[in-house]
């Protein structure tokens, strides 16, 4: 039997009361908004507060490729940003690269980059033939890191055997060997060829004999450059021909080295130039000496030399800086005839202001087969003009081609 | 034998640095850096051999009492000096002598050496700019004009600006890369003569 009074003595139910009701779920939530605040960072992975969406702050579309045309041992990353930042720049701090050997992980910290970044290149001790795993973590203000939309991978990084953005220079260069290997066997047949006149070239014998007339040594002045300087090269080859004009009119030459390397070589070639004039008894070591390793007191020396000595020839071939017009205006003081050369354009302008002969541009390399005329050089020679006059070709058809937007004729020969 | 074994290690090591350049491998690139470290090496021994010639030299000439021998004193007394210093008081910041070396006595005079380059500058503008011909008288004028327009008096004469920035833009670039491109094929031609062994001037 039911006790039915029990019934009449409890409370009656109260109907729902809206204001109370509203308290307590706002309550509730407040509640709830600090206990997820208070939890640590780490805890809180890719639910973030305000952020109904993970996606929103996560990049995307991570890419991994092995770095194109370098040595190895790197990798190139590309990412789209996360939609958040496009949103509210100020939203993201940037981004957290993490590297693993497999997709489980663990993936360690490989670098950081700041927010804007897109791409990012990855050498951080990369092994080549190792296949490795990446992703990008948004990093937030106040350290806070995002999820992983995706993983990239596996990337195997390795060296190439080809550098592709060299491509044209390559075929420019076996295109110039060959053409000079082809006019070196035609001049070999005995075809004549024109060399137009350098006046410069053409008055170093003359600039010699006037030595040997007047009594005067030569100075040969080989310039700042290292023996692996192209200027240097051109030097070298000058100077045997000046050596054996030297040693046939039993004049006196004189060279001044700033590098040891330089004056090792130029003795070489002195002694080489006067034993097959066949005159090896007038080869004095000495006359090819090193002076020093400092710009201007190297000047100092050679300046010296020229108001002591008053050389009536100077050359100054190979490589020059600012010394050049110190030297030339010396050497005009004391009265010499000079013929310069050199590959440093700034430094042209003043020896042609100074000097009486100056070999401009290519001219400073034609110097040994303009005075010997041999086949195989003047073959070199004219594989330089064929080369210019290709090149000026190119030129004018490129200005044509970007008159009329054929951008693709540009880009052929664009080097990066 | 004497002259075609330095032909091949010519001809080789020419052909391997050339192709090396258009090969990006880490292996291509240690081959040129060893390469590179060779050649300090030989630098280094070869300082001895300038060093050798530079007292030979300057001995030779204080016993033949030459012109000027009395620099040959100073020159080696320098050297000695300098040397001596830099084994007793040592090549870092404590080297007193070394430094004093340096920055006393050779600091100033290269510097002096290199002021004076305003006067020459100077008296080869005057030779060169004297208007006995044609071209003279144009080069002149450009010179004038470009003087004009880096000067801040130059900038407020109408027109000046516009045309300094031309001359240097447009004439002088043009000629400027005309030299480049010759220069580059030149280096490359002469380069060539010597790794295929057609110029060697020191195998006379």
């Amino acid at each position: 039997m039911t006790d039915r009074s029990n019934f009449r003595r409890q409370a009656p139910v109260r109907a729902v009361d809206p204001p109370r009701l509203f308290l307590l779920f706002a309550v509730h939530l407040v509640l709830a908004a600090v206990a997820v605040s208070a939890r640590p960072a780490s805890a809180q992975g890719s639910a973030l507060v305000g952020i109904p969406d993970s996606s929103a702050v996560e990049a995307q579309n991570l890419r991994a490729i092995d770095t194109p045309n370098d040595r190895g041992e790197s990798v190139n990353l590309s990412w789209e940003p996360a939609a958040i930042e496009a949103k509210d720049p100020a939203a993201v701090f940037g981004y957290v690269i993490e590297r693993a050997e497999s997709t489980d992980g663990p993936f360690r910290e490989v670098g950081r980059v700041v927010a804007g970044t897109r791409e990012f290149v990855e050498a951080d001790s990369l092994r080549d033939g190792v296949a490795y795993f990446y992703r990008v973590r948004t990093e937030r203000p106040g350290g806070v890191l995002s999820g992983v939309a995706a993983i990239a991978g596996p990337v195997i990084s390795k060296g190439q055997l080809f550098d592709k953005r060299k491509t044209v220079t390559c075929i420019a260069t076996v295109l110039f060997c060959l053409t000079v290997v082809w006019l070196i066997q035609h001049a070999r047949r005995g075809k004549a060829m024109y060399i137009r006149p350098i006046p410069g070239l053409s008055a170093v014998d003359e600039a010699i004999g006037r030595a040997t007339e007047m009594g005067r040594p030569i100075l040969f002045v080989p310039g700042l450059g290292g023996s692996s300087d192209v200027a240097t090269l051109a030097a070298f080859t000058l100077l045997g021909r000046v050596g054996l004009k030297t040693a046939e009119y039993q004049s006196s030459l004189i060279v001044p080295c700033y590098d040891p390397i330089v004056m090792t070589i130029a003795q070489e070639i002195v002694k080489s130039s006067y034993l097959g004039a066949g005159r090896p008894e007038m080869y004095r070591q000495d006359d090819v000496f090193f002076v020093t390793q400092d710009q201007f007191s190297y000047t100092a020396a050679v300046n010296g030399i020229m108001l002591r000595e008053r050389p009536a020839t100077n050359f100054y071939i190979g490589k020059f800086y600012a010394e050049s017009l110190v030297l030339a205006e010396t050497g005009n003081l004391a009265g010499s005839i000079q013929i310069a050369g050199t590959d440093e354009i700034t430094q042209i302008p003043f020896f042609v202001a100074a000097c009486d002969y100056t070999l401009i541009g290519e001219e400073l390399y034609a110097s040994s087969a303009y005075l010997s005329q041999e086949p195989p050089l003047l073959g070199t020679l004219k594989a330089q003009d064929y080369a210019k006059a290709v090149t000026v070709l190119v030129l004018i058809l490129g200005v044509i081609a970007a008159l009329l937007h054929h951008d693709w004729f540009v880009k052929l020969f664009l080097v990066e | 034998m004497q002259r075609l074994l330095p032909r091949i290690i010519t001809f080789v090591c020419g052909m391997f640095l050339a192709i090396q350049y258009f090969i990006p491998h880490k292996s291509s690139e240690k081959v040129y850096e060893t390469s590179i470290d060779w050649l300090i090496i030989v630098g280094v021994f070869a300082i001895v051999l300038g060093i050798l010639s530079l007292v030979t030299v300057n001995l030779e000439k204080i016993r033949r009492k030459s012109a000027g021998y009395r620099h040959a004193w100073v020159l080696l007394a320098g050297l000695v000096f300098m040397v001596v210093a830099g084994i007793v008081t040592g090549t870092g910041q404590d080297g007193l002598f070394l430094r004093l070396g340096y920055n006393a006595i050779l600091n100033p005079i290269t510097a002096t050496m290199f002021a004076l380059l305003a006067f020459y500058i100077a008296s080869a503008a005057y030779r060169a700019f004297r208007a006995r011909s044609v071209l003279a008288t144009i080069l002149l004028l450009s010179a004038i004009i470009v003087m004009l327009g880096r000067v801040p008096a130059g900038e407020v004469i109408p027109g000046i600006p516009w045309l300094t920035d031309w001359l240097i833009n447009v004439p002088n670039m043009a000629a400027k890369r005309a030299i480049t491109i010759g220069l580059g094929l030149g280096g490359s031609a002469t380069a060539l003569k010597i790794v295929l062994g057609i110029e060697a001037p020191h195998l006379r």
